[in-house]
């Protein structure tokens, strides 16, 4: 009789563990409560059904378990009981799936005066773009991507020129306000996925893709990839921050346009965002903007600083190391040779490693920055 | 009809020609079986290795990000296709149909015995791929272009070839077996088998075939496709785009296209795997509780149905693939349908206790270890179809944890259960019942506490096919110490199975002697004259077949049950197709 005890007991056990689990939704920090709704009623009925037949089952083992002499009933249908069956199953779908779908109308329904906020997925880092004062988004195509055009904007159309770019991993949000998300990627498959705000959807090359939700609570929010794409996957950072509308105004207008990163300098105070650009260029600002590039490019989705292993060879003592190549020959690991590696990384491999770096934008200043961070890794 | 063909064919004469070179159904489904078990032993040990990462991250530096997402891969291909599918199917289907149904063996023997080599040959292919410059494929068993097939994925170039080339032969290999098996059934049956009367674990995988030759066209067509968008540099899949921040010359294609197409394949795949356990299954709960199955006639309605729907759920795995959202409506409603037909099988398979006489035997415990994982893994299933609760746990570890408990642990505990009950008459010996029970309970319980709390982890919203999740912020450190928890079972339960190989080697050659029918069955493949049975089955003449393959518990009858090829006047006829109360016959005094 063990295994009836067995049901019994792990009946009761998946009930307790999930009344005591400490693992549930994060907190919700957007309009879709109904999702969380729409689960909560999922889990209830299905939760009944799950107890309700494996308590059947313990019973009936235990009730008729083989003794001797025991001969089984005959009986080998019930026409009515299996209706009754259909009926009640039936039922049950109909008051799992209607609520579902009354949500999904509304997911599929984006309010008309939300923001539109683009998403743009590359391997393996976000960038964002806002339309600018005209309100409409530029037209984008792969073609037109280049190492100082990431987003692929059209310099024929006009949209574009006034269109907000953020070419690092974090956006800022109004509280408050519905947001359309429009995801576009020129590489592989990405999906923007913030947990607290329930609503993703994957990004397409090839096509833009869509969803929308509504922030309602402020704070800064852990952005992840979750459509497998590449070695780096996992290490795809981004963050919303939500904050109150005036807030997001003030960040939207220090951001800079298409055609303001487009005019001929400077470029390496834009790229790097507001955080760095007032920085003295003494040597620990130095670092502390590479610290900043090492983020928003997207190096530290393969390169740790902790020594552990990544995609790429770790930052950690690299800098004055003598690494061996791919053909065999060794190279010691100077500015020089870094800077070799950043500009043309296919050029020449440390043994080992996959050829997946890819050859990113990067200005001089922002190259001796980044530079200066990773020679800050070495021991001293 | 064949039934007309008594004289037995010659059987073969040496080595070679019985145990490699073989036309003999038999020693075929000994070959698969062999074959997929020793590549599932391989998937085993991916998924232990892939656990070694999660619940202890960077203690093991040979797993880095590369080797980790090649072993996530390759661990999902073994399993579902290599091993699930061609055990079931070559395994299974080929040693039981011909006994089952009352034939000398396959109707076309030559295309059987070509169907293993075939399929032996994909399977070289793929380990091949373990070996090739870049190592196998790490673009996750969904093989999703671009990244499939571009730099940046593990594999992107030797890795996927073979991948692909492997897959395509395997579709050759399920294509000659399958034609044979649907051929068997509808021509080769014995006199007095009609339909109606066939045992669950013959209807569960005819219509699984029938699926299989529908659904493995569509994988067919988009493996070549991406075949040769990598090699020609065609661009079905494949759309503008930059690859490591370089232009490529593709243009056109679309990603999604792919999708549809590798769903449109892989949701029937779902049911290639889970129709003959359903079928097996009920074969298995039927015979251990003494009673015949409940309500037959709806389980075979339910398979088919079942099978029939699972044309038309398939883009319930693309809710937010960024297809056009108005397809959500659609296949979320068709999924919840198909939950009805599963859901009468589940309640049947209970019914079937009912009033039964028990035997806890060991295929039994398996059984019933089905029944739990398969109606925890049957309800997240309702989360994930509908599709506004999908969309947050999409692409999550609720997503890994459901399929695991609905697809792989459930069926494997079918095979399992399987295994235990036809050992004896493949073998002509016992499993060893103490190693059985010792793998059962390691097993049953090993896997739900791998899978049950795996579930919480993607309500967190963890994302599956992450190397690690270091420093985000809302994984709180409990959440990493119940991934060491979930490897530390996954460590045993992979142990565990080692338990089982030994059993079966051991038992092949030192099991206690099995008698021809120790369940005491009332199907026909437990009366052939020799056990275990010899080429050609049944002798000079074909069994007769009077009744159907539940008869148990007959009132009047001697023994508690009626063997199919019994005469018609032992009674436990079927109940009457038109009979409405469905009153059994009873024997005559």
């Amino acid at each position: 009789m063990a295994i009836a005890i067995a049901l019994v007991v792990i009946v009761i056990g998946s009930v307790v563990f999930h009344l005591l689990s400490p693992w549930w939704l994060t907190p919700l920090a957007s309009n879709w409560a109904q999702m969380d709704h729409t689960l909560t009623i999922t889990l209830v009925i299905t939760g009944l059904f799950f107890v309700v037949i494996n308590l059947f089952v313990a019973y009936a083992l235990v009730r008729f378990r083989h003794r001797p002499g025991r001969r089984a009933s005959a009986q080998p249908e019930s026409r009515r009981l299996e209706h009754w069956l259909i009926g009640v199953s039936t039922v049950g779908i109909v008051l799992l799936l209607a609520p579902g779908l009354v949500v999904y109308a509304d997911y599929v329904h984006p309010p008309p005066d939300a923001l539109v906020l683009e998403v743009l997925g590359r391997q393996w880092q976000w960038h964002y773009r806002f339309a600018g004062a005209g309100g409409r988004l530029g037209r984008s195509d792969a073609r037109h991507v280049s190492a100082n055009n990431p987003f692929g904007l059209d310099p024929d159309d006009p949209l574009a020129h006034d269109d907000v770019l953020i070419v690092g991993n974090e956006v800022h949000l109004p509280l408050g306000r519905p947001v359309k998300v429009l995801l576009r990627s020129h590489d592989v498959l990405h999906d923007f996925y913030v947990p607290p705000f329930r609503a993703r959807m994957n990004i397409v090359p090839g096509q833009v893709t869509s969803f929308w939700f509504t922030p309602t609570q402020a704070g800064r929010f852990e952005a992840m990839c979750a459509q497998l794409c590449g070695v780096g996957h996992h290490n795809m950072r981004g963050y919303v921050v939500v904050e109150a509308p005036e807030a997001f105004q003030a960040w939207l207008g220090a951001q800079t346009t298409f055609a303001a990163a487009r005019a001929p300098k400077p470029v390496a105070a834009a790229a790097v965002g507001a955080a760095a650009a007032g920085a003295a260029p003494g040597a620990d600002a130095l670092v502390t903007q590479g610290q900043a590039l090492a983020q928003s490019k997207g190096c530290v989705a393969c390169h740790t600083i902790d020594g552990k292993p990544g995609v790429g060879p770790t930052w950690k003592g690299l800098f004055g190391k003598t690494e061996t190549l791919a053909d065999g020959s060794t190279v010691v690991i100077d500015e020089a040779a870094l800077k070799t590696e950043i500009r043309t990384p296919q050029a020449r491999l440390v043994k080992g490693f996959p050829p997946v770096m890819p050859a990113l934008e990067m200005s001089d200043d922002e190259l001796a920055a980044l530079v200066a961070y990773i020679r800050a890794q070495a021991p001293r | 009809m064949a039934y007309d063909d008594d004289a037995p064919h010659h059987a073969p004469q040496t080595f070679l020609t019985k145990y490699v070179w073989c036309q003999d159904h038999k020693v075929i489904a000994i070959q698969y079986a062999s074959t997929a078990i020793t590549v599932g032993i391989v998937g085993v040990v991916l998924s232990n290795l892939m656990r070694l990462q999660l619940g202890f991250p960077g203690y093991f530096e040979f797993i880095n990000p590369e080797r980790y997402y090649q072993f996530v891969t390759m661990h999902g291909m073994i399993m579902v296709i290599y091993l699930l599918t061609a055990l079931f199917l070559g395994g299974f289907g080929n040693y039981l149909i011909p006994l089952m149904v009352g034939a000398r063996d396959m109707v076309f023997p030559y295309l059987n015995m070509l169907s293993f080599w075939v399929y032996l040959l994909s399977v070289i292919v793929l380990m091949a791929s373990f070996f090739a410059p870049g190592g196998p494929t790490g673009a996750g068993w969904t093989l999703y272009p671009p990244q499939a097939i571009l730099p940046g994925t593990p594999g992107h170039d030797w890795g996927i070839i073979l991948m692909l080339v492997s897959l395509l032969i395997f579709i050759v290999a399920t294509t000659m077996g399958g034609l044979n098996y649907v051929t068997t059934v509808l021509q080769a049956r014995t006199k007095g088998m009609t339909l109606l009367r066939m045992p669950l674990s013959v209807w569960g995988i005819f219509v699984a075939t029938i699926l299989a030759l529908l659904a493995f066209p569509a994988l067919f067509v988009s493996g070549v496709m991406m075949l040769l968008d990598k090699t020609l540099g065609t661009s079905f899949f494949m759309p503008a785009l930059l690859s490591m921040g370089q232009a490529t010359g593709y243009k056109g294609g679309s990603p999604l296209l792919f999708q549809h197409l590798f769903w449109f394949f892989g949701h029937p795949e779902v049911y290639i795997v889970a129709l003959p356990a359903f079928g097996i299954v009920s074969d298995l709960i039927s015979v251990h509780a003494r009673k015949s199955i409940f309500g037959y006639r709806t389980m075979v309605w339910a398979i088919v149905v079942i099978g029939a729907l699972s044309f038309v759920v398939w883009a319930h795995h693309m809710f937010v693939s960024g297809m056009n959202p108005w397809f959500g409506f659609f296949f979320a409603t068709s999924t919840l349908i198909i939950a009805v037909p599963t859901a009468i099988k589940v309640y049947n398979w209970v019914l079937t206790l009912w009033r039964g006489d028990i035997h806890l035997s060991v295929p039994m415990l398996f059984t019933l270890a089905f029944l739990l994982t398969f109606l925890s893994g049957g309800l997240t299933g309702l989360f994930l179809g509908n599709v506004s609760v999908d969309i947050p746990l999409s692409g999550t570890y609720f997503v890994v944890a459901h399929f695991h408990m609905v697809m792989g642990v459930a069926p494997l505990l079918v095979v399992f259960g399987a295994i235990y009950h036809w050992f004896p008459k493949v073998s002509g010996r016992m499993l060893d019942d103490r190693l059985g029970r010792l793998h059962f309970w390691v097993t049953f319980l090993g896997t739900y506490a791998i899978y049950f709390p795996m579930h919480y982890l993607g309500v967190l919203g963890m994302p599956r096919r992450y190397y690690n999740f270091d420093d985000y912020a809302f994984i709180p450190p409990s959440a990493h110490a119940l991934n060491t928890f979930i490897t530390v079972a996954a460590l045993i339960v992979g142990a565990a199975q080692l338990v089982f190989v030994f059993n079966l080697v051991w038992s092949t050659f030192r099991g206690a002697r099995a008698s021809a029918n120790p369940w005491r069955a009332a199907s026909l493949e437990w009366f052939t004259p020799e056990t275990p049975p010899v080429h050609n089955n049944w002798g000079a003449q074909l069994p007769v077949v009077h009744r159907w393959a539940y008869a148990y518990g007959v009132p009047g009858a001697p023994e508690d049950f009626v063997a199919q090829n019994a005469p018609p006047e032992a009674g436990g006829m079927e109940p009457e197709a038109h009979a409405g109360a469905g009153k059994p016959q009873e024997a005559p005094a």
